[in-house]
């Protein structure tokens, strides 16, 4: 450890953008629709430069933060505290979440331009890259709980921000649900440690990890460490969206589409991938743990990817999308290679919001039809959309050179490394999933930008925007939309297209995340795996040109191309051959069918028999009422001792000394009567 | 000769008159005279065992508490016979059987 990072710079980069959002929040009609984003703007400005600059300390100078800013409470021993951990990870985490914040408050100013609630998004998003950065940032578990919260606070927010659309408030109480259900094995999780740990602290609950590793949960056979970590992975399953608790993601599509850049693809639902990687040093003592992890991940990968290709939306396209890519990334926990799964965040993090923000971009152009059978031909109207479009899509399939590139194949090689159960169907997923990545991406390209213009006739016309009647019907030919819009999908293609090549030598075979990540090598060997592999990120891509994937994402793109360009009949005739098999894809599997008839029917079922039998039953009518009826009872019988009649009184009065008598004297009674 | 009185006797004695009166108590259901009587047949026979006690053990106490229980039951006895001639003269009978105002 060298140097040290100013507690002031990383306090700065936390609160500048709460300054903003308090500002926007609270003065938002004081200050104006500009003085909104002017000042969460360069809150979240500031907060970059900041993450800039702290990044560039940790990755170069080497230096580390480790301290507590302020201490709030102490409980029994336990210390409640703030504060803060800057290493590798974190600096990484807090420069991409504050760059795409950034670009999406730039791009928000174009996209929300004729809506009312302007100064409250921009509040809220802001309120976000605060909550996400103290996640980030956080040294302690308790701290990461409440990030972990506000950030799902502010997704709900986010989500029903046209709170006036049911399907809107729907999907956000459906988001906030799963998430309960996830953070309730968080918080078990959590508990767990805090119990047999004794700390909050993660340093010294880490210290702790080899004898946590000893310890078998009581009353069963299983391994504490087995049942804290799975606990805390239920926990990323919600965030992250990891099948089963995926259902949220694609309903989540109902908020305004930077959010869905923001929350729901760059930043927000990685919470789950960087809380696995920070427990590192935990989920190494666990091969049962990883092994969950690998298969949960393996399913999500493979089987959000098939719901991805029948897709309609265009943003529901990429919602699967990004649910497939974090199960790759919880893919690369399970194998033990935390380093590729960051970096498959980061890139990830990089191309979808790209993605999202382009499909922004075409809404705005399609006048908020979100339809992809309504467009096509788009790269003739929409040309820098295309082109960033057309990047974000190559790195998303894993385009050699580009970022998508590097991180997914070396995810593909640490999986194929490990040897934990669940490794092998986990390899199969992964390697059948660029096909089926790079199948649904280009369709969607395809039908987008290429082909026939439908947006003329709309062969389907559907559920209209919420900005509907605002203007006449004039020519339906989409635009360009404005710089404010572009500007940030240039700058995000950039990194979509580079970055991967960059850094891979450092952040995955450097020093880069030393200290941040554990890995246990002996048991684990899929790091080393891929570093006695590695040459050089050119000589990668090479040597990709003789590996299995590369030619799958080929294949992919001209299934795609043929099927949706060359002979738009066949998915026809394919969905008429395989009806159930569409049917299944389209109910996505019966989960939410599942989900509602089932687990929500059960609940208002379990609170219907529980408000009939046991308030109103038990506690309003035996209880209450019943104890009620009980007085009158025993009144009703006492009232008979009431005769009135004074000899009655008298006599009671003699027999009653007599027996008080009786009682007191009864030894002497006994002795006198020979008892 | 049926043997010395001694001082079983008297308890004896002492004990039916005290039950009578009591029993007198609750039977009768028609003369509240005869319920101050019944009282009065109590006291008496509480202070036959007084009396009886003090003579078979030698000891005056005995009698000296029958004074002040002789001065109590007169004096209540007089308060007695006041209150049923007040209650007479507003319910126009004694038959303690009506006297049922109280009942719950």
């Amino acid at each position: 450890m060298s140097a040290t990072i100013s507690q002031n710079l990383l306090l700065t980069a936390a609160l500048a953008p709460l300054v903003g959002a308090v500002a926007a929040g609270f003065f938002g009609r004081t200050i104006g629709r500009r003085g909104a984003h002017m000042v969460t703007i360069l809150g979240v400005l500031l907060s970059f430069i900041v993450s800039a600059m702290v990044l560039k300390q940790v990755a170069i100078d080497g230096a580390r933060f480790n301290a507590t800013i302020y201490e709030w409470m102490v409980v029994g021993g336990l210390k409640m505290e703030i504060g803060f951990l800057v290493d590798g990870l974190t600096a990484m985490m807090m420069a991409v979440v504050t760059f795409v914040s950034l670009m999406v408050h730039i791009y928000t100013i174009g996209y929300m331009e004729d809506d009312d609630g302007y100064q409250r998004f921009f509040a809220y998003i802001s309120l976000f890259t605060f909550s996400m950065l103290m996640l980030v940032m956080s040294n302690n578990f308790l701290q990461l709980f409440f990030g972990w919260e506000a950030v799902g606070l502010v997704s709900y927010l986010l989500i029903g921000f046209w709170f006036k659309k049911p399907t809107a408030i729907v999907a956000n109480m459906k988001a906030f649900i799963v998430n309960r259900v996830g953070d309730f094995g968080f918080i078990l999780g959590i508990g767990l440690i805090v119990a047999y740990a004794g700390t909050l602290n993660y340093a010294e609950a880490f210290a702790k990890g080899s004898d946590l590793s000893r310890i078998v949960f009581p009353g069963s056979d299983w391994m504490l460490i087995t049942v804290a970590c799975i606990c805390l992975f239920i926990g990323a399953m919600g965030k992250s969206a990891q099948f089963p608790l995926h259902v949220w993601l694609p309903d989540s599509m109902e908020g305004p589409t930077p959010i869905s850049a923001l929350i729901h693809a760059a930043t927000m639902v990685t919470a789950g991938i960087f809380m696995v990687a920070r427990m590192s040093p935990l989920f190494e003592l666990s091969d049962t743990a990883l092994s969950f992890v690998l298969v949960i991940g393996a399913i999500t990968a493979l089987f959000m990817g098939f719901l991805g290709i029948i897709q309609n939306d265009i943003k529901r396209v990429v919602a699967y999308s990004t649910l497939s890519q974090l199960g790759y990334m919880t893919v690369a926990l399970g194998a033990s290679a935390y380093s590729v799964a960051v970096f498959h965040l980061m890139t990830h993090a990089f191309f979808k919001a790209l993605l999202f923000l382009a499909a922004g971009s075409v809404i705005i152009g399609m006048h908020h039809d979100q339809d992809i059978r309504n467009m096509g031909g788009l790269r003739k109207h929409m040309r820098i959309t295309w082109i960033t479009s057309l990047v974000g899509s190559l790195a998303l399939i894993g385009t050699p050179l580009f970022s998508g590139f590097y991180s997914k194949d070396s995810i593909i090689e640490a999986v194929h490394a490990s040897h934990l159960p669940g490794a092998g169907f986990a390899y199969f997923a992964v390697v059948a999933g660029v096909f089926v990545t790079a199948f649904y991406s280009f369709r969607m390209y395809f039908l987008v930008f290429h082909g026939e213009e439908r947006f003329h006739h709309k062969p389907y016309p559907g559920e209209h925007d919420p900005h509907e009647g605002d203007e006449p019907h004039h020519d339906a030919t989409p635009h360009e939309s404005p710089w404010v819009v572009t500007a940030p999908l240039i700058l995000l293609a950039v990194p979509s297209a580079v970055i991967g090549y960059v850094t891979i030598q450092p952040m995955l075979f450097g020093d880069f995340f030393n200290g941040a990540i554990v890995n246990d090598i002996a048991r684990h060997p899929a790091m080393q795996e891929l570093a006695s592999h590695f040459h050089t990120a050119g000589g990668m891509a090479m040597h990709s040109l003789q590996t299995v994937p590369l030619w799958l994402a080929v294949a992919g793109v001209v299934a795609a191309w043929w099927f949706y360009l060359k002979q738009p009949a066949i998915p026809a005739a394919i969905k008429a051959r395989f009806e159930w098999v569409y049917r299944l894809l389209d109910n996505k599997y019966y989960m939410d069918w599942f989900n509602e008839h089932v687990l929500a029917a059960g609940a208002r079922l379990t609170g219907l028999g529980l408000w009939k039998g046991g308030d109103v039953g038990l506690i309003d009518g035996a209880l209450v009422n019943g104890s009620a009826r009980a007085v009158g009872v025993v009144a009703q019988l006492t009232r008979r001792l009431q005769t009135g009649y004074l000899y009655f009184y008298a006599l009671v009065m003699l027999l009653g000394l007599f027996g008080l008598m009786t009682w007191q004297l009864w030894p002497q009674v006994r002795r006198l009567f020979g008892l | 000769m049926a043997g010395t009185v001694t001082l079983s006797h008297f308890l004896s004695l002492g004990a039916i008159l005290f039950a009578l009166a009591v029993i007198g108590i609750f039977l009768n259901r028609r003369n509240l005279i005869v319920l101050l009587m019944a009282i009065e047949l109590m006291l008496l026979a509480v202070n036959l065992n007084f009396v009886a006690f003090s003579h078979y053990l030698g000891d005056m106490d005995g009698q000296v508490f029958v004074f002040f229980i002789l001065t109590v039951a007169a004096a209540e006895s007089a308060i007695g016979l006041a209150i049923l001639v007040v209650l007479f003269r507003n319910r126009e009978s004694i038959n303690v059987q009506e006297l049922d105002s109280l009942k719950g």
